[in-house]
């Protein structure tokens, strides 16, 4: 297993990019950990799969090294980084029984049958495979061989990293939760390197230590699934982390007080404006509003049921403001109140945080 | 219109696909289908459309017996899960196609392309080709048609399945409002007992081609006749787990007790199925809680809620909570089971209480 490092990283499609918009990757240094389990999150055509593709050898960054124990794989071949991926769709031999498709890439490699054994069956009994090693594949429901896959990506013990692209797209949702907590399991079993790009929150989130938010080729923010929650630094993340998405209330700083619709409103801390900044936003997650007898008023637009919680859209004036509500609480009467816990809420100039 | 399945059953060779059914589905707010992959959904609706024939059964439209009719005379729309338009026609021509089809005059067709297009944010791409959309423009633009049709009923299997979360979000939020205002049954399956709870109107919980329950989508979720629907309808699974009542008290294995009061109270003594939801399951202590203690398998932590995959004997547990409670791998934890939120179904997994 290995330390990433990728630095100064930058890619365009373009023959002759001229400016950054050319660029399908903005330039960006990462530094990932030996062991980590990391994921990159983002929308399509975020450029996250452009940036596993870099990891993977499959494109060679118009700028900028791939570092793999400080050793510069850039000019090297997929089969040249000692890597494994694990994709959308499950790749297997259906005519080969499950037992020679997990050994597939061991067997490749020469390993010795002893040894290939003992892989198969440790990788097997930890994906509860052990029944169906001697099954043909080709008889399996789409998350069993889904299940290979990710036994085949997991089986080689010298790989410098595995890497999973959107690997539980074709599951049921209630397999699903099986499927990643094995994953989950697996990474503390083997202890590799490992990179997950999925466009779903849940899964980045409850899979990796640290998660790289991307949108329009540039990183918005990495941090560990509890800070881009809590604190968020970009609108973008915000939104696009959390369902329903971070509130936005557009805002005006009054002697580095934020106010909404004339309202100050109390923040994290008091903002530092830079200079030139233009437009203005206070961000508060719907976990963070509640419904009180002062603060914001503002009358209810909408109520839906999620079962554990009800998401409530109130209104104030145009702007919406969405919060949750426990599934045993009472709802108000269409005019109500609401205030913003400020150990929570942050004020957003041109997008970013400002603290 | 109201649509209903009389005695329905589908057979494919020795395969029985839809077990004998009995289901009316009326206009207004959405007729969910919900269940896993294979339940028997997309075979449904096939049957609803007239692209499949019931082996036995009928199936009416407004009292009027269309078991035989075509597909083309049912007047009914389709979006499926796959984008699937015209890729050789642009927007434009993609929307109007089922209207030129019906001989309906230039000047009307033109009017209700724009109309539709414009509640589906599709008027800036109307001379463009599907290929040139991305993959929500494109699920629009499918939608689109189903709507310009002024059909009797829409079937959407699915639609959301191959869109990107925050866009399933956000067309999610849109659908109920597309359809507010329209005279047609709508139909939606989907895998994800989240969405048919957001998209509110009826449910029909699905397993193995039966349908094990259907009423008012909120209903369902919170009173499932039995054990069955509350595990279609659960997202995480729902825990179960055999308890047994014994004078005035419930007692897991592990030795887990609390005492059987309000409407638990009038229980018989005996063998019952425990159901409860993982949110009623949580590391901090609650009113009415019971604690129970295990071994934690794993625990995740997505930002706001942490779920936790623990052990007790030979059983698994998850509980879901708000906030960040970390748990290391192997820990022995302390949980407290909610157990006014319980669900009991007896031997025959019929419940007897919630």
């Amino acid at each position: 297993m290995a330390n990433i490092r990728l630095v100064d990283l930058r890619h365009s499609y373009a023959a002759a990019p001229r400016n950054d918009s050319d660029y399908a990757l903005k330039r960006m240094t990462i530094d990932w950990a030996d062991g980590g389990a990391y994921a990159l999150l983002g929308p399509s055509g975020c450029g996250k799969t452009t940036l596993l593709n870099i990891i993977s050898g499959l494109v060679t960054p118009s700028e900028g090294k791939v570092l793999f124990d400080e050793r510069d794989v850039t000019p090297l071949s997929p089969e040249q980084r000692n890597i494994a991926q694990v994709f959308q769709f499950p790749v297997i031999y259906d005519t080969m029984t499950v037992y020679d498709n997990l050994a597939f890439p061991l067997r490749n490699r020469g390993v010795p049958e002893p040894t290939v054994d003992m892989r198969v069956r440790e990788i097997a009994a930890m994906l509860d495979l052990d029944a169906m090693l001697p099954k043909r594949a080709s008889g399996l429901t789409a998350d069993g061989k889904q299940k290979i896959s990710l036994g085949r990506g997991l089986v080689r013990s010298d790989v410098n990293v595995i890497m999973f692209d959107e690997p539980l797209t074709v599951i049921d949702p209630h397999l699903k939760w099986i499927l990643r907590s094995k994953l989950k399991e697996l990474h503390q079993q083997v202890g590799a390197t490992m990179i997950y790009v999925t466009h779903d929150q849940t899964e980045a989130l409850t899979f990796a230590d640290q998660v790289v938010v991307m949108h329009d080729g540039a990183i918005v923010q990495i941090g560990t699934p509890v800070d881009l929650f809590e604190r968020p630094q970009h609108t973008f993340v915000g939104h696009f982390i959390g369902s329903p998405g971070m509130n936005l209330l557009p805002c005006t700083i009054e002697n580095g007080v934020a106010h909404f619709a004339g309202i100050a409103i109390e923040t994290r801390s008091r903002p530092k404006i830079p200079v030139g900044a233009s437009k203005f936003e206070i961000g508060v997650r719907p976990e963070f509003v509640r419904f009180s007898d002062d603060g914001i008023p503002v009358r209810i637009a909408k109520v839906s049921d999620a079962g554990r919680f009800h998401i409530v859209e109130t209104k104030h004036g145009e702007t919406a403001i969405n919060l949750l509500l426990a599934e045993s609480s009472a709802l108000p009467a269409d005019e109500a109140r609401i205030r913003l816990d400020p150990a929570h809420t942050q004020v957003y100039a041109d997008g970013w945080a400002v603290t | 219109m109201s649509i209903e399945l009389k005695s329905v059953v589908k057979r494919v060779g020795n395969e029985t696909h839809i077990h004998e059914t009995n289901l009316t589905l009326h206009e207004g707010g959405f007729n969910i289908l919900l269940g896993t992959t294979l339940a028997g959904k997309t075979t449904l609706m096939q049957l609803m459309a007239g692209l499949e024939k019931p082996t036995e059964g009928k199936i009416f439209f407004d009292g009027r017996d269309v078991t035989n009719v075509s597909v083309q005379k049912r007047n009914v729309s389709m979006v499926y899960q796959q984008f699937i338009n015209y890729p050789a026609m642009t927007v434009y021509d993609n929307i109007a196609s089922p209207l030129r089809v019906g001989r309906v005059p230039a000047a009307q067709i033109r009017d209700r392309v724009h109309r539709v297009a414009e509640i589906l944010k599709l008027t800036p791409m109307l001379e463009r080709r599907p290929s040139q959309l991305s993959g929500g423009q494109q699920q629009r633009t499918a939608l689109a048609r189903a709507l310009v049709k002024d059909a009797d009923l829409v079937l959407l299997d699915e639609p959301l399945a191959n869109l990107d979360y925050k866009l399933r979000e956000e067309l999610r939020e849109e659908l109920p409002r597309l359809f507010a205002d329209r005279h047609c049954t709508v139909v939606y399956a989907t895998t994800e007992p989240t969405e048919a709870l957001l998209l509110g109107g009826h449910t029909a919980t699905l397993h193995e081609g039966r349908v094990t329950q259907f009423g008012e989508t909120a209903k369902v979720y919170r009173q499932p006749d039995n054990l069955r629907t509350a595990q279609v309808f659960s997202d995480p699974p729902i825990n179960t787990a055999p308890v047994v009542k014994d004078r005035g008290q419930f007692v897991l294995s592990g030795d887990v007790r609390w005492p059987a009061e309000g409407r638990y109270a009038a229980l018989p003594d005996g063998s019952y199925m425990l159901g409860i939801r993982p949110h009623h399951i949580t590391p901090t202590p609650a009113r009415n809680a019971t604690e129970i203690d295990g071994r934690v398998l794993i625990s995740e932590i997505s930002g706001s809620e942490t779920t936790i995959h623990f052990a007790v004997d030979d059983g698994t547990w998850v509980s879901l909570s708000h906030g960040v409670h970390p748990f290391g791998v192997g820990e022995q934890a302390r949980l407290f089971i909610d157990t006014s939120h319980c669900f009991l179904f007896d031997r025959d997994e019929r419940l007897v209480a919630a």
